[in-house]
């Protein structure tokens, strides 16, 4: 066997956790480094695996499986499609950036790196295992951590910190028990279908559940993915949450936690459940656009830099949802990029946001105002995240949202021309937001503001070259999560009503 | 069927290990008495594996009075592993009560209580255990002769367990007047055709009234929180462990051995039994501000979810029953070690007297949180692939009762997570920080990993688990 490559990217940030635990209390430059080394061995792992992935064979690549639980056929899988690569090197892009971002933490730094570090490779846990039960084991390990993290080190403006905290957790908790619910029942229904049980989503996939049973268990798990995707109506938590969230936290959750809602979606819901995804595809698009349309005028009402930013992520998964719901190769291609390139934009926001707040303690679009002349460096990196945000073409984000838009309009119509007046509104709160912030008059009280430096660097450089790298070679990003989408799309056909069929071929 | 003796091994060593602590309670000098922990663990461990070390053997005694099967054996593993490390932990407390001669037989008794319920094959062993485990915990609730609320504990204790006893024991004698038979296998084959009196039926609801009340199951769980609160500390973690797993042991007996045939007589009974618990334990346990009530209030809860592998009336329910009684141990036993360890340098068992405690005592905070999330089924926690056995074992054919639980262990998050909030977020009142002696870290320690490694990799357990089960169906 191989070197497990995929365990060693898992284990890296783990090991370093392991390491911090037992540093000292005081020696807080120590635990920052022993975090920025763990996450870099997960960074440069998820690099080479991305780009010695073989996209002309496309499936599962550098497999690891043990077996794990026999009576329940559960199999320690990890492995890698063009469908996870992308959330992987997303995961650790923004697990590196996000150590950097929170390298001035006031106090209790040992505690506070290793719940980052354990959160990290939580969500990193979900992307790379191909087996069901695995991915269960991750996906709420990491709800914990960022509880405790917001309590300690949030910040309390429009709510307190601890409402923030605990709202996210049970809203999370809450559609994860719809979610257990309908993935115990699968599971069960499926060994009573073939005999033997087997948890991966592979053979999953490979049962032939009636189409009744899809129906109810596709709606538990839309419950459960789509209150981790901040789904309307389940969003509320989602601007709160980030508001209240430590900066690290807000660009972990916002960039990669929320994406594990649309990965589950398409991984397991759509590709286990095909019949199921067909039927309620039209109330997936309408909940995708009345999110993408609510919450775009959410974020226009907002005054704190990171409700907006927030109400804008949700705003932003509506467009994923919206590419579900399309259930065609184009749509869905369209909404594995759309997560991949608002991860990044919305951590680089988050970032910068967070360093704003550091220095001028406050976050209120009114008080601030001429920062770029202050902080011409953060300027950039704060005016790359909102021009990314609004889809402008040279960006990462502008070729996903298109494509969506293709998708999408071939089975919806009418829908989707909703969602793409979104976008319009979306660019009139970002560059108000923007304007407000960076430009107009200097305020003399930020004169003595520091602009970034040193490895405060480090997120805007890494983020922004993924920004523009993206932008400018679309193909890198699309190759591989076709090559991904495409088999989990090929049984979706029988499913849809027919009509949709002549015109949705491209 | 020749009489071997070597099949009541265990028990043997626990009556014998009961009086020998009792004889030297009273003969050694007061001062030397904190020997007596060490003893007392050694002999538990001692009984302990004598259970592992008869895993395989299978048996029966006075013509099916006392059977010993992986099923039984399984159950005295686990109130052993339960005892050992409540005694190992606890021993301060212990010692500060200055009542370790008593305290140490009659915990051992209590043990030998639980291990004949295990092994009881007929109604009159069944009793005789219960009974023996019964008394000797009235005593150990009302041990604490300083303390008032310990001494009201007790009392409460004495009348409601009275009353349940004599609920279970008319229930017995119904069941008995109308099947002919005091054997729990044989009412089985009486029973096989699928009807009964209503006399029966009304027995069977007196049994699991009575049987309700040693679970703490709603609605009869109201002595639970008040008892919980009172009794010494490590008495009340051995009360939540120990006679809760006995009592699940003689219930799936019962119900499962000897009235599966006319099962759908009591399983929504049981299943209504089970939901109720499971939304008024969360929810009373919510506004609770006493850790020891908090954690009595979730262990009815746990109850309710222990029930639903009654419910499935199959062997994947009696499995689940078992995977959860033993990692339940763990996540009890490293909670309340810790309340001990806290309540012995604050003297309090408010919750906001946690505060701090994340930077007090690490050790403790983390112990505490995932034994809480283990109960609440958080994954990666053991308590997780419990609830995965025991929902998997009902989801068919009740799927609400899956769904309702799922929801409800979700909500107790939302109490556990209250406690986190204190013991992370706020500052301590005061900076000292809590010392744990070496063997308070080795349980702690023990509990924890255990916690973890059951959630992460169940395989093995689940295995045991599975044989123990089927041995269950084989008299």
């Amino acid at each position: 066997m191989s070197f497990p490559l995929l365990t060693a990217c898992l284990l890296a940030p783990l090991l370093a956790a392991l390491i911090i635990i037992f540093l000292p209390k005081d020696e807080s430059k120590l635990h920052k480094i022993v975090a920025v080394i763990g996450t870099f061995v997960s960074l440069a792992i998820s690099l080479y695996v991305f780009f010695a992935y073989d996209k002309s064979i496309g499936g599962i690549q550098f497999v690891e499986r043990i077996n794990w639980i026999k009576d329940l056929g559960v199999t320690y899988y990890m492995g890698v499609d063009g469908l996870s690569l992308p959330m992987l090197l997303l995961t650790n892009l923004i697990g590196f950036t996000a150590v950097f971002a929170s390298w001035n933490i006031p106090n209790r730094t040992k505690e506070f790196f290793i719940l980052l570090l354990v959160l990290i490779a939580g969500v990193m846990g979900t992307f790379i295992t191909q087996d069901l039960f695995i991915f269960l084991l991750f996906y709420e390990v990491v709800v914990i951590p960022i509880y405790i993290m917001v309590i300690i080190w949030g910040s309390s403006k429009r709510v307190t910190k601890e409402y923030a905290g605990m709202k996210l957790t049970i809203y999370l908790l809450i559609g994860s028990a719809f979610l257990l619910a309908a993935v115990i029942a699968t599971f069960v229904k499926a060994t009573q279908i073939t005999g033997t049980p087997d948890m991966s989503f592979q053979a999953l996939a490979q049962v032939n559940f009636p189409e009744q049973f899809q129906i109810w268990m596709f709606l538990l798990m839309l419950i459960g993915f789509g209150s981790l995707l901040s789904m309307f109506p389940f969003h509320s938590w989602s601007p709160d949450g980030y508001a209240g969230a430590p900066t690290a936290v807000s660009m972990i959750h916002a960039g990669v936690l929320k994406k594990i809602g649309g990965y589950g979606l398409i991984r397991f819901a759509v590709y286990v459940m095909p019949a199921g995804a067909a039927y309620w595809s039209p109330l997936i698009a309408v909940l995708g656009v009345a999110g993408c349309a609510y919450a775009a005028m959410g974020a226009l009402a907002q005054k704190d830099l990171k409700y907006i930013v927030g109400y804008s992520s949700v705003s932003h998964m509506g467009y994923v949802l919206l590419g579900v719901a399309a259930l065609s190769v184009v749509g869905v291609n369209g909404a594995v990029a759309n997560m991949f390139a608002h991860g990044v934009m919305a951590a680089l926001f988050f970032s910068m946001i967070g360093f704003i707040y550091e220095r001028t303690h406050t976050r209120n679009v009114s008080d601030l105002g001429g920062l770029a002349r202050q902080m011409p460096k953060l300027a950039v990196g704060f005016m790359m995240a909102a021009m990314a945000s609004l889809g402008l073409p040279g960006l990462v984000s502008f070729i996903p949202e298109f494509t969506i838009f293709v998708g999408s309009f071939e089975r919806f119509g009418l829908l989707a021309v909703v969602a793409i007046a979104g976008i319009i509104i979306t660019a009139l709160y970002v560059l108000r937001a923007g304007a407000n912030t960076l430009f107009g008059t200097p305020r003399e009280k930020y004169n003595h503001l520091k602009d970034l430096k040193g490895v405060e660097m480090v997120p805007l450089v890494v983020l922004g070259a993924v920004l523009v790298i993206g932008g400018l070679m679309p193909s890198l990003l699309f190759d591989m999560v076709d090559s991904g989408v495409a088999p989990i799309m090929s049984h979706i056909n029988e499913y849809l009503p027919t009509a949709v069929q002549i015109g949705g071929k491209y | 069927m020749p009489f071997d003796i070597s099949l009541l091994t265990v028990e043997i060593i626990l009556a014998a290990l009961g009086l020998a602590i009792l004889v030297m309670g009273l003969i050694i000098p007061s001062n030397t008495k904190r020997g007596l922990g060490p003893i007392t663990v050694i002999g538990l461990i001692a009984a302990l594996a004598s259970a592992i070390a008869t895993w395989n053997v299978q048996g029966s005694l006075f013509e099916g009075m006392f059977l010993v099967d992986q099923y039984a054996t399984f159950f005295k593993i686990t109130c052993l592993s339960a005892a050992v490390l409540v005694t190992f932990g606890c021993m301060k407390y212990v010692d500060q009560m200055k009542a370790q001669g008593e305290y140490y037989s009659i915990l051992v008794f209590s043990v030998l209580g639980m291990s004949v319920m295990a092994s009881a094959g007929d109604f009159i062993t069944l009793f005789i255990g219960l009974e023996l485990m019964t008394i000797a915990f009235i005593i150990l609730v009302a041990l604490n002769k300083r303390s008032a609320k310990s001494a009201e504990a007790g009392i409460k204790y004495v009348i409601l367990a009275s009353i349940s006893s004599a609920a279970l024991l008319y229930g017995l004698s119904l069941v008995y007047g109308m099947s002919g038979t005091i054997m729990i296998y044989d009412v089985a084959r009486m029973v096989v055709g699928g009807s009964v009196s209503p006399l029966f039926v009304f027995g069977l609801v007196l049994l699991v009234a009575g049987l309700g009340f040693k679970i703490s199951t709603v609605p009869f769980h109201m002595w639970s929180p008040d008892v919980y609160e009172g009794a010494p500390t490590p008495v009340t973690a051995f009360l939540a462990v120990g006679s809760k797993a006995a009592s699940f042991a003689i219930l799936l007996r019962l119900f499962m051995g000897g009235f599966i045939g006319v099962a759908e007589t009591w399983v929504l009974l049981v299943a209504i039994l089970a939901a109720m618990s499971m939304v008024i334990g969360n929810l009373l346990a919510i506004p609770q501000t006493n850790i020891k009530r908090m954690l009595a209030y979730s262990s009815i809860a746990q109850a309710g979810y222990i029930l639903v592998g009654l419910v499935a009336a199959t062997e994947a329910g009696v499995k689940g029953v078992m995977f959860y009684s033993f990692l339940y141990v763990f996540a009890t036993m490293g909670a309340f070690v810790v309340v001990t360890a806290v309540y012995d340098k604050v003297k309090s068992d408010e919750i906001a007297d946690y505060a701090g405690l994340a930077q007090r005592a690490p050790l403790l905070a983390v112990v505490l949180t995932i034994s809480m999330l283990s109960m609440a089924g958080i994954p990666p926690l053991a308590g997780f692939a419990g609830k995965l056995y025991l929902f998997k074992a009902i989801i068919a054919d009740y799927f609400w009762l899956a769904l309702l639980g799922l929801i409800m262990s979700m909500i107790s998050v939302y109490y556990y997570l209250r406690v986190c909030l204190v013991m992370y977020r706020d500052e301590p009142i005061d900076n000292t920080p809590i010392k744990t002696s070496g063997n308070v870290t080795v349980v702690l320690v023990v509990a924890m990993i255990a916690t973890i490694i059951l959630g992460i990799y169940p395989g093995p357990l689940s295995e045991v688990t599975n044989t123990a089960a089927s041995t269950f169906f084989l008299h």
